[in-house]
């Protein structure tokens, strides 16, 4: 509606030049808005008929089959989607404590000044690292010391694993939920915190019992939108879970995920069904990221327009 | 609308129309009529820079470039089926089923041979030495521990520790795999009927990791691992390996001749061979052939007669003069048996019928 109001105050006349220039330019921004549009649903609709043969041959129990024979042509994706779960959750478990803090640290304690600045440009560089790159410094540095920490607790030493991999997500996720949490906590209304000071609450008091209740819906906004990048996170993860297909049985164990496997397997995958079967794990992936981010932004559209 | 068809672009739009063109022709570099011939192939990574050696030198020697995708030999016997490329290249020949399906003949011609080693991360890194059977059990996770006493046995100058074995494989779907698979296949039975052959399997034991370098890394870094990379590969980072008890009980050494005499067998005239557990009795047992795949009529998708006789002198050399490449490249020279049998293939095409001369 506000577009075609817009369009109606300028006229594209030929005597003016520059007005017809903006409704060119105007057309051009449309249309590639509309590509994107297109893009996303053409993406599904691929993923959908590819996954077609998949989906006839071995319907719901292709969620709960741990069997992933490429040989026999049996296909079942439970140990990925358990490993992608593991992962996921396992990482948010442990970025939360850190990304709550930083949080709290730009939001509220330090909004201004250098040393505010310079850490916040340090936690967004963390997310424009490419992941290959962790994936690297997780398999040379970060291996290890899990190697080490294994022997300690008496379990196989592989070093590579659900956890090694969990530790690098939450290190890349760190951002997302961090930034997203910082500005909703600094949305915080200051009446709301003034009067909480004057009936002579400390800051710590103010923080837990104030800010974080209300920036809570914020917050949670932030991880979910961190548990949609774990999720689809690949290249870093392949590195250093282990990739093997049978399902964990305990964090330490080596597993796999469903990006994982995709990127593993989808270049030399030949058949029809096996083909078909990594893109149904492709299609599973699509439609969980986008509800994730759906629900993500749905929540933070909310809390902007409370405060 | 209906003012841009009357009047004349605005200046805006004229700049950004030369912005576009500019994209254009920044983007698509190679237009159709700028060149010469130009031959386009894709497939194998295996081959790959014994291949881009061999095609820089073919460049400085008559002018003709060959640009090679290293896709995956899937990825490049799905464009040569599509007809896109020029040629192929595959490290496991096509399966009477699958040439069924192409569009037309597919001839396979061998370039040279590559082999998969067996390397292992043990303390001293003594030399060591397999039968097919021990392969096997420790793949299948029958035999978990380095002080075996079935590894003691083929072993008996080595003291090992009681330490685990860590199988590691590649995680990634790859000709290196099949060729390995493929070999344990033949050589176990239990192997053949739980696990089987292709570029990936459902491995009952062991942690994956992606490429070559990716396996040998963890090798490299995890105590008791017990993996298979390519032999070039383990060659250039001078990696332990095994000697593996052959087909005809022989223990043979990997390496560019052992590779070699894998091939020193009666080959059929097609070159469509697997020589894993080979009969030759000096071969060394996980060796391939590697190819490339060309269509036998060369006349398809009106290419031109220029096109074909310049593909079919460009097989002829990398089969007789650029076999000098494979060796300080770490790949293994086709013997002359096989390069007879190349000979026949390649003067097999045809363009429109005709044959073409070398």
């Amino acid at each position: 509606m506000a577009s075609k109001s817009i369009d109606n105050q300028i006229d594209p006349s030929p005597r003016v030049p520059g007005l017809r220039a903006e409704f060119v330019f105007r057309k051009i921004l449309l249309l590639s808005g509309l590509v994107i549009v297109v893009l996303l649903a053409a993406i599904f609709l691929s993923l959908f008929l590819h996954s077609l043969p998949s989906l006839r041959a071995f319907g719901l129990s292709f969620f709960f089959t741990k069997t992933w024979d490429p040989v026999s042509g049996k296909f079942g994706m439970l140990s990925f989607l358990v490993g992608t779960l593991l992962t996921s959750f396992l990482s948010l478990l442990i970025c939360l404590p850190f990304s709550l803090a930083i949080s709290i640290f730009l939001g509220e304690y330090f909004r201004e000044g250098p040393l505010s600045s310079f850490l916040r440009n340090v936690t967004e560089l963390l997310a424009g690292i490419p992941s290959i790159i962790y994936g690297f410094w997780g398999l040379f540095v970060l291996v290890p010391i899990v190697r080490k920490l294994e022997i300690i607790l008496g379990i196989p030493p592989y070093g590579v694993g659900i956890f090694t991999a969990s530790l690098i997500l939450a290190v890349m996720i760190v951002p997302y939920a961090a930034s997203i949490g910082g500005e909703v906590i600094s949305l915080v209304p200051s009446d709301i915190k003034e009067a909480a000071y004057s009936l002579g609450a400390t800051r710590q008091e103010v923080i837990t019992k104030v800010i974080l209740p209300y920036a809570r819906s914020g917050i949670m906004a932030g991880i979910l939108l961190a548990l949609g990048r774990a999720l689809g996170e690949t290249m870093a993860v392949t590195m250093v879970i282990g990739n093997s297909n049978l399902l964990p049985r305990s964090i330490f164990s080596p597993g796999n995920t469903m990006a994982s496997v995709i990127a593993n397997e989808f270049t030399e995958a030949t058949g029809r069904l096996y083909l078909s079967s990594l893109i149904e794990i492709g299609l599973l992936l699509f439609l969980v990221t986008m509800v994730i981010n759906i629900v993500g932004r749905y929540i933070i559209k909310k809390v902007s327009v409370e405060a | 609308m209906n003012s841009l068809r009357r009047g004349k672009l605005p200046p805006h739009a004229a700049k950004g129309l030369t912005i576009f063109v500019v994209f254009i022709l920044l983007f698509f570099p190679s237009l159709p009529w700028a060149k010469g011939v130009e031959l386009l192939g894709a497939g194998a990574t295996f081959p790959y820079p014994l291949y881009s050696k061999m095609f820089h030198e073919y460049w400085q020697l008559t002018g003709v470039k060959v640009n090679y995708q290293a896709i995956g030999s899937g990825g490049g016997i799905r464009q040569l089926m599509n007809m896109t490329v020029d040629f192929g290249g595959s490290d496991a020949f096509m399966s009477d089923g699958e040439l069924a399906k192409a569009p037309a003949k597919i001839l396979h011609i061998p370039t040279c041979l590559g082999a998969v080693i067996l390397t292992y991360n043990v303390p001293g890194n003594p030399e060591l030495t397999f039968t097919p059977d021990l392969i096997a059990d420790i793949f299948l996770g029958k035999i978990t521990k380095w002080s075996d006493i079935r590894i003691a046995e083929v072993n008996p100058e080595v003291t090992f520790s009681n330490m685990p074995i860590a199988v590691v494989h590649r995680s990634d779907g790859s000709g290196t795999t099949f060729i390995f698979t493929d070999y344990v296949s033949k050589a176990n039975s239990e192997w053949q009927r739980r696990v089987g052959r292709g570029k990936a399997v459902n491995w009952p034991v062991g942690l994956g990791a992606k490429g070559n370098p990716g396996v040998a890394g963890l090798i490299r870094q995890l105590p008791g691992a017990f993996g298979y990379v390519e032999l070039v590969y383990a060659l250039q980072n001078r990696m332990p390996v095994a000697s593996i008890r052959n087909k005809k009980g022989t223990l043979v050494q990997p390496g560019i001749a052992s590779t070699s005499l894998a091939a020193n067998i009666p080959l059929p005239d097609d070159t469509r061979i697997s020589l894993t557990n080979t009969d030759a009795s000096e071969g060394y047992p996980i060796s391939s052939f590697t190819w490339i795949l060309v269509y036998q009529e060369q006349s398809y998708r009106k290419r031109s007669m220029e096109k074909a006789q310049e593909l079919v002198k460009l097989l002829g050399w990398m089969t007789h003069e650029g076999q000098q490449y494979t060796e300080s490249l770490h790949y293994a020279p086709l013997p002359a048996e096989a390069v007879r049998k190349a000979e026949k293939i390649i003067k097999s095409i045809t363009y429109n019928g005709e044959q073409i001369h070398r």
